[in-house]
């Protein structure tokens, strides 16, 4: 099954890349952006028929590898 | 004579330096690779820097699960001093040994300078050889130095006198409660000659050395 991992920085944590990107946006004249948060999506290809069983295994790969629940939140999609 | 691993990882590039230092500081320094789970013997441990297979997910994410990593955290509950320096910092972290995590450094800029550090407090395994408000000139060279600590359960042990990173505290080493882990962003053994520019660094790891030496530490 294919399943998608959003990991994004919890808003109370800096984004110093995000700022910067927002600005770089409004150098090239894009005065229209309010602010950029740049995060991260992670792609798995995972053996399994249950979707239910599969999400559950992904959320403890997120609990124990993928997200750092100091400065991240974690999203699983799973492909239907 | 006091025992002190320095453990490499794949990616680790300071080793042989911390080595170096820790012996000038009057230790019997040696490596440790991260697949050695027996640290017998050994008084303390240090976490050195560079960039731990390849600082992939996220500096340190991996390194943490390194087989040697268990026996680390048994060390640290017994109470025997664990440093990590720059990378060893951000694994230490991310092991959860040390609160909180590391982020860019505020300006996006790689940075490698010297910086001004200043004691603050010296109930810790790093700076208990030197006096509180003593300055210290350190060379940082970090990425994603900046430590954040939305728990605020971090002990900041030395501060950066300029905010050169965005460090919460301006935090340039950090404590655990009981003052026997310690993380550092900037390198002590990259100071701790005068032919490097500063030999600063030697209060720090003497102090860390003297802790290792000791039957109990905290």
């Amino acid at each position: 099954m294919k399943v998608t991992v959003n990991i994004v920085r919890r808003p109370d944590v800096a984004d110093p890349q995000g700022a910067t990107v927002a600005r770089a946006l409004h150098d090239l004249g894009h005065a229209s952006v309010r602010s950029v948060r740049v995060d991260r999506a992670i792609h798995l290809e995972v053996d399994g028929d249950d979707p239910e069983a599969v999400r559950a295994e992904v959320v403890r790969m997120c609990e124990e590898l993928l997200a750092n629940p100091v400065l991240e939140d974690f999203e699983v999609v799973v492909e239907e | 004579m006091t025992r002190i691993g320095v453990v490499t990882f794949p990616g680790s590039n300071c080793e042989h330096d911390t080595v170096w230092a820790l012996t000038l500081a009057g230790a019997d320094a040696e490596l440790v690779w991260h697949r050695d789970t027996d640290l017998t013997g050994l008084d303390g441990v240090v976490l050195p820097g560079g960039f731990a297979h390849g600082d992939y997910l996220r500096p340190g994410a991996i390194a943490r699960f390194s087989p040697v990593m268990s026996e680390v955290a048994r060390l640290a509950s017994e109470g025997r001093p664990v440093l990590g320096i720059c990378n060893g910092f951000q694994i230490l972290c991310e092991a959860g040994l040390i609160p909180g995590a590391h982020i860019a450094n505020r300006d996006l800029a790689f940075i490698c300078r010297p910086v001004e550090v200043e004691v603050v407090d010296t109930d810790s395994i790093l700076t208990r050889a030197a006096e509180p408000g003593r300055r210290l000139t350190i060379p940082l060279n970090s990425y994603e130095g900046a430590w954040v600590d939305p728990s605020r359960a971090g002990r900041v042990v030395l501060r950066y006198v300029d905010d050169p990173n965005g460090s919460q505290d301006r935090a340039a080493a950090v404590a655990n409660e009981a003052g026997n882990v310690v993380g550092i962003m900037p390198h002590p053994e990259r100071a701790s000659e005068a032919v490097l520019g500063s030999d600063d660094g030697l209060v720090l790891l003497a102090g860390f050395v003297d802790s290792c030496g000791r039957e109990v530490t905290v």
